[in-house]
């Protein structure tokens, strides 16, 4: 069995970096992939800072809750990118059909994982880094300002978009190109049902339950709890872990189990659509 | 060559790559039915069939992309694919149907690909391949802007990164003018000479497989039609060259004995 294979745990710090350069000579000799990286969430960030500064001067709640829909924005940012990232860089070996060469070496299926988070986290830091300046420059609203609870909601998403991140990868490994698609629009799935933008009560009843099993959820509610309230929710970011570490664990199990199929399916040499 | 390379070569009855009683099926498709054979050490053998033959498959399986239905496939004394990671930085493979990365240089493509394999002296490494395969000057040139020629020199400098043991080739001079052809030809001889490598080739070029090899497996539908020297195979086919004992198999016209010509 592939995913059980003699000394698929023997973990490489050296290959890791060798993935890792790879992207990083790639992100270097492109710059329309450096463009698009910050693009999105400027426009994304821009658009919603001007809606919530003309909310806040005709209405007294939102006026308190400064920063909320900017807060959303940057938010949902870390955890749409955060996957994309993920894999976009891992469709680019399919892209250039390079997958076989990997799979033939001796990286290791956890070393791969392993730099495609790394290089999502680089490119959500050239991506979201500067818009977070932006957002303090234009409406005076400072993500650093959240301090700790940052940290908290950071990871939280983090782990949501590897968990989905990973497991897109091995849809698109056993698949091949044709389901490229999902890396791109998997996520949008979570913007209503994680309430980015409202509280979770403004969904029907019935929805609810499914909202609460979505780690992101915990994060956007903690965040309106942190702005509106000024009360840092532990309790929440707490179970989004709890939740998080299944997501992510069966996210990777599900990965190795379609990278196991893939090798059944001889998937692994026809990479195309 | 390293000490151990040396040492397994001399052994006896030694090979670095077995297959036994292989069998591969897609749903309803049976892409190799049953196939066996081994590699002497140090020898060049070429795997000849038809498009849908089993070729790939086969080279798939060998290489732990595909996980076999059924039998046994033994590379350098590791069982594929469950002991894969034993032996998969002594072994390595090139073919037109797999890229690299087009936006990096050739050095970035070899550099990531020698990390990989754990090259140690990796700059003297790329060096070196630089000036045995004439890349010395594209080095620092993305690898998309290539020309098909090129490419394939570099295809194979990233096949011979790692100092293989066991190369296997998928049709290593498709699309090449007969110059460049012959040149890359030239270089595998001289890679598996000095290096005592064994080296696997699927190809349909029949002139490519009798000026290298010193055994061809013809396959046909998932399975091993003929399987000897070239100068058997011709003496036996009663033909002249390989082209003529390949479309002899392809088309089922079986052996030709002089009674029958």
């Amino acid at each position: 069995m592939s995913a059980h294979a003699e000394g698929a745990l023997v973990y490489s710090p050296r290959r890791v970096a060798a993935m890792m350069l790879r992207y990083w000579y790639l992100l270097r000799s492109s710059w329309p992939r450096l463009i698009e990286l910050v693009y999105w969430p400027t426009v994304q960030m821009v658009t919603w800072g001007f809606l919530q500064y003309y909310i806040g001067q005709n209405a007294g709640f939102f006026a308190r809750a400064g920063g909320t829909f900017i807060g959303a924005v940057l938010l949902w940012d870390i955890l749409f990118r955060g996957q994309l990232g993920f894999s976009i860089s891992f469709m680019e070996e399919m892209w250039a059909r390079n997958i076989g060469n990997l799979m033939m070496s001796p990286l290791r299926p956890f070393e791969f994982v392993t730099a495609l988070m790394v290089m999502s986290l680089v490119r959500l830091a050239i991506g979201v880094i500067p818009v977070t300046v932006l957002a303090v420059a234009f409406f005076g609203f400072n993500l650093y300002g959240l301090g700790f609870a940052l940290v908290a909601f950071f990871l939280n998403l983090m782990l949501t978009s590897w968990a989905v991140g990973v497991f897109v990868t091995g849809l698109v490994l056993r698949n091949g190109l044709g389901a490229e698609n999902l890396a791109w629009s998997i996520m949008f799935l979570f913007m209503p049902l994680t309430c980015v933008y409202y509280p979770v009560a403004t969904l029907p009843a019935w929805l609810q339950p499914v909202a609460w099993v979505l780690p992101p959820t915990y994060v956007f509610e903690g965040m309106r709890a942190l702005l509106i309230e000024h009360v840092f929710r532990a309790d929440l970011m707490l179970d989004a872990l709890a939740i998080n570490a299944v997501l992510f664990t069966g996210g990777v199990i599900a990965f190795l189990a379609l990278l196991q199929s893939a090798r059944r399916h001889g998937s692994l040499m026809q990479t195309g659509e | 060559m390293t000490a151990a390379r040396a040492t397994s070569a001399r052994m006896p009855g030694y090979s670095p790559l077995a297959v036994e009683r292989l069998v591969k099926i897609y749903d309803t498709t049976t892409a190799v039915d049953g196939i066996s054979f081994a590699l002497a050490p140090s020898s060049i053998t070429g795997l000849l069939g038809g498009n849908g033959a089993g070729k790939t498959t086969t080279i798939a399986m060998i290489l732990g992309l595909t996980t076999p239905t059924s039998g046994r496939v033994t590379v350098l004394g590791a069982q594929m694919p469950q002991q894969r990671y034993r032996v998969l930085q002594r072994m390595n493979f090139e073919s037109p149907y797999v890229g690299l990365p087009r936006r990096l240089t050739i050095r970035q493509n070899l550099t990531v690909f020698g990390m990989l394999y754990g090259v140690p002296d990796l700059a003297e490494r790329i060096k070196q391949l630089g000036e045995e395969l004439d890349l010395t000057d594209l080095l620092d040139r993305q690898t998309g802007s290539l020309s098909d020629g090129q490419k394939t020199r570099v295809a194979l400098a990233k096949s011979l990164i790692n100092e293989p043991e066991l190369l296997l080739l998928d049709e290593p001079t498709a699309s090449l003018d007969p110059d460049t052809a012959d040149w890359v030809r030239a270089h595998i001889e001289s890679y598996r000479r000095e290096r005592n490598a064994t080296v696997l080739i699927a190809s349909h070029n029949m002139t490519e497989v009798e000026r290298l090899c010193q055994r061809v497996i013809i396959m046909k539908r998932g399975r091993i039609e003929d399987d000897d020297t070239p100068a058997k195979l011709l003496a036996r086919y009663g033909r002249r060259t390989l082209e003529e004992v390949f479309l002899d198999v392809a088309r089922g016209r079986g052996i030709q004995t002089e009674a029958a010509q």
